[in-house]
């Protein structure tokens, strides 16, 4: 188990090595020079030529990577091509605190129904609740954002009138609640069915038959014995769901006005804001591979049959 | 004689597991539908020029955003556009697309890459592994965007340039660009799930004995491959196409938002959610937004219930 966890230590490095020369490639080999972006209407040659060497630009990519490498470990990411005299750091940590309250506004929704309507389906197994959840569940995994988010609005803003539409006023406003409803609902469906189907199986278990069959109360039988082998999976999806509380979400942040990583993602993107644009990749990417990295090693302490390959 | 034999083993064989697997997806009737759905509009989608009541940019200046009438079902938009024509013709652009991406990238290298993991092992498994990794850990948008963003202008020149020097004309204006760099953008993406579930197919089919005894009468690498393996893996690959389907169809939707898919006049419905994607559409005029969106949901779920169908009926185990 040591070697397996030191090396994926040792590969996480590598792996967040590369995705950052790619984007860094990419960036370079897209259209618009970046010197063009951060001159705009100011062309003298002169000056252009300056700014190109203090920027660094004139070196060959890979040695322009491995400074921006080197600062990037001491927390440096450069300096935003839109935002001038701003820092991509800073510009990103605003930012970062806004998309990780919405994600786990939305982690929480997932929670809350995710895994009661996975216990009844579960209970109710083969009747209709439990048909009727299974098919809620195939369809709203599989909704993106865009197809529930006219939906929603429609029903919840324009003909009930009961929640607002737009806007952001941080985790214990009102307005949290459409966008984080609508980012939950695919981690709402996939828990309901992870809860169900892990239930239905623990709910065949010899032991589950023993604790009945020795006398227990039905829900001792299933606050002990069931639940707690059943959430296993379940954590597999909340410690992935970490993830996103970095990542923010593209779609729904503009949907909704929130002043995120999704919004900071798009706005770096038109305006080609490369250095940004390299920066949240790699903190996306780290982000996916840590949550990865606690979800192999945690499952594996919560379910020890579980061998390492 | 020797010809007799062989022409005697087909038809044996055709009957076995296969016709099996499609009594049995017959028989399950959430299965039947949804392919008939899926056939439905991707028909309609092709054969678009002969479904729509009216061409994708008929303009009526005099009939603008009227609501859905006898005359044009789902309404007429800013331009007197009639949106069902334009759902069609945008489910035609689906259509390219879902197919082309997932050939190219699920299909082609998915599979290819995957059986070459699988089969030679060590050191050319690790390798395809871990790119696959690194594919797998960039975000998903944000890799499309970079690709799409930063290669389209390349490959326009260089179409451009074929365009200039064989003489043939409009290939960049029929829109032949986007479609490639979107395609190829989704392909780079979608090849890794494809490629993992291959992997971990042959890994298990290798130990079997049949393998072994092919390999023990001396068959080449590629007919082990060919014959003995990859048919046993068309089951899983099948329903990974299925639900793959669905979700190429959701991206199109998200690179049209960012500007990267397929350009105006092009219909997509993409374009067409994202040109009506406000609130202020869905207070005056929902029906501009509701109807694609809705086309976009039935294309998506239809997939996926047509994955879990095949996955019945091609998987009996499993259930």
């Amino acid at each position: 188990m040591g070697a397996y966890i030191v090396r994926r230590l040792l590969w996480t490095p590598v792996l967040l090595f590369i995705i950052g020369l790619i984007t860094f490639f990419l960036s370079l080999y897209g259209p618009g020079d970046p010197i063009q972006i951060i001159m705009q209407q100011y062309q003298d040659p002169a000056i252009v030529q300056r700014v190109r060497e203090q920027r660094g630009l004139d070196k060959p990519v890979l040695v322009q990577y491995g400074i921006y490498i080197k600062n990037a470990l001491r927390g440096d990411f450069g300096e935003s091509f839109k935002f001038r005299g701003q820092t991509v750091s800073s510009l990103i940590g605003r930012r970062l605190w806004v998309s990780a309250q919405l994600g786990l506004a939305s982690l929480v929704v997932s929670l809350i129904l995710g895994i009661p309507f996975g216990l009844l389906a579960a209970q109710r197994q083969g009747r209709w609740q439990d048909t009727s959840i299974i098919s809620g569940s195939l369809f709203f995994y599989s909704m993106p954002v865009f197809i529930t988010a006219p939906f929603l609005l429609m029903v919840f803003v324009l003909w009930l009138k009961i929640l607002p539409s737009h806007g952001w006023g941080g985790l214990f406003d009102a307005r949290i609640i459409m966008p984080a409803l609508i980012l939950g609902l695919p981690g709402t469906a996939f828990i309901a069915r992870m809860t169900r189907n892990s239930t239905v199986e623990v709910l065949s278990q010899d032991y589950v038959r023993t604790a009945r069959s020795k006398g227990l109360s039905e829900f001792r039988v299933f606050w002990y014995h069931v639940l707690r082998n059943a959430m296993i999976p379940v954590f597999t999806v909340v410690g992935l769901g970490l993830a996103t509380l970095v990542s923010g979400a593209i779609i729904t942040e503009t949907y909704f006005g929130i002043p995120g990583i999704g919004r900071l993602t798009l706005d770096a993107f038109f305006a080609r804001d490369y250095p940004i644009i390299t920066a949240l990749t790699l903190l996306i990417a780290g982000a996916y591979v840590v949550a990865n990295l606690i979800v192999d090693i945690g499952y594996r302490f919560l379910d020890p049959r579980i061998k390492f390959e | 004689m020797n010809n007799q034999i062989e022409e005697n083993k087909r038809p044996v064989r055709g009957t076995s597991l296969w016709r099996y697997a499609a009594q049995r997806f017959l028989r399950n009737k959430k299965g039947v539908i949804t392919l008939s759905i899926i056939l439905v509009m991707y028909g309609a989608g092709v054969f678009a020029p002969l479904v729509a009541p009216y061409g994708y940019d008929q303009q009526n200046l005099a009939n603008t955003l009227k609501p859905p009438s006898w005359e044009h079902p789902f309404g007429t938009d800013r331009l007197g556009r009639d949106v069902l024509s334009r759902i069609i013709y945008g489910i035609r652009t689906t259509v390219i697309v879902t197919v082309a991406a997932m050939l190219a990238g699920g299909i082609l290298l998915g599979i290819a890459l995957g059986l070459i993991a699988g089969y030679f092992g060590r050191f050319v498994d690790g390798i395809i592994m871990r790119i696959g990794e690194i594919f797998l850990a960039f975000p998903d948008i944000l890799l499309v965007i970079l690709i799409a963003a930063t290669l389209k202008p390349r490959v326009a020149d260089w179409v451009r340039g074929i365009e200039t020097s064989t003489g043939i004309q409009g290939i960049v204006r029929s829109g032949f660009v986007d479609y490639l760099v979107v395609f190829g953008a989704l392909a780079v993406v979608s090849w890794v799930g494809m490629a993992r579930v291959v992997r971990g197919q042959v890994l298990t089919m290798k130990e079997n004995q049949f393998v072994m005894a092919a390999r023990a009468l001396g068959a080449s690498h590629f007919r082990i491959i060919s014959r003995h393996i990859f048919p046993n893996l068309l089951p899983p690959i099948i329903v990974l196409v299925s639900v793959g389907m669905g979700s190429i169809a959701g991206s199109e939707v998200v690179l049209s938002w960012l500007g990267l898919g397929v350009q105006p006049p092009v219909p997509s419905l993409g374009v067409m959610i994202f040109d009506n994607g406000d609130i202020s559409i869905l207070r005056t005029t929902p029906y501009l937004l509701l109807f694609p969106v809705a086309t976009v949901a039935i294309i998506i779920f239809a997939f996926n219930l047509l994955g879990d169908a095949l996955n019945d009926a091609l998987n009996p185990k499993s259930r």
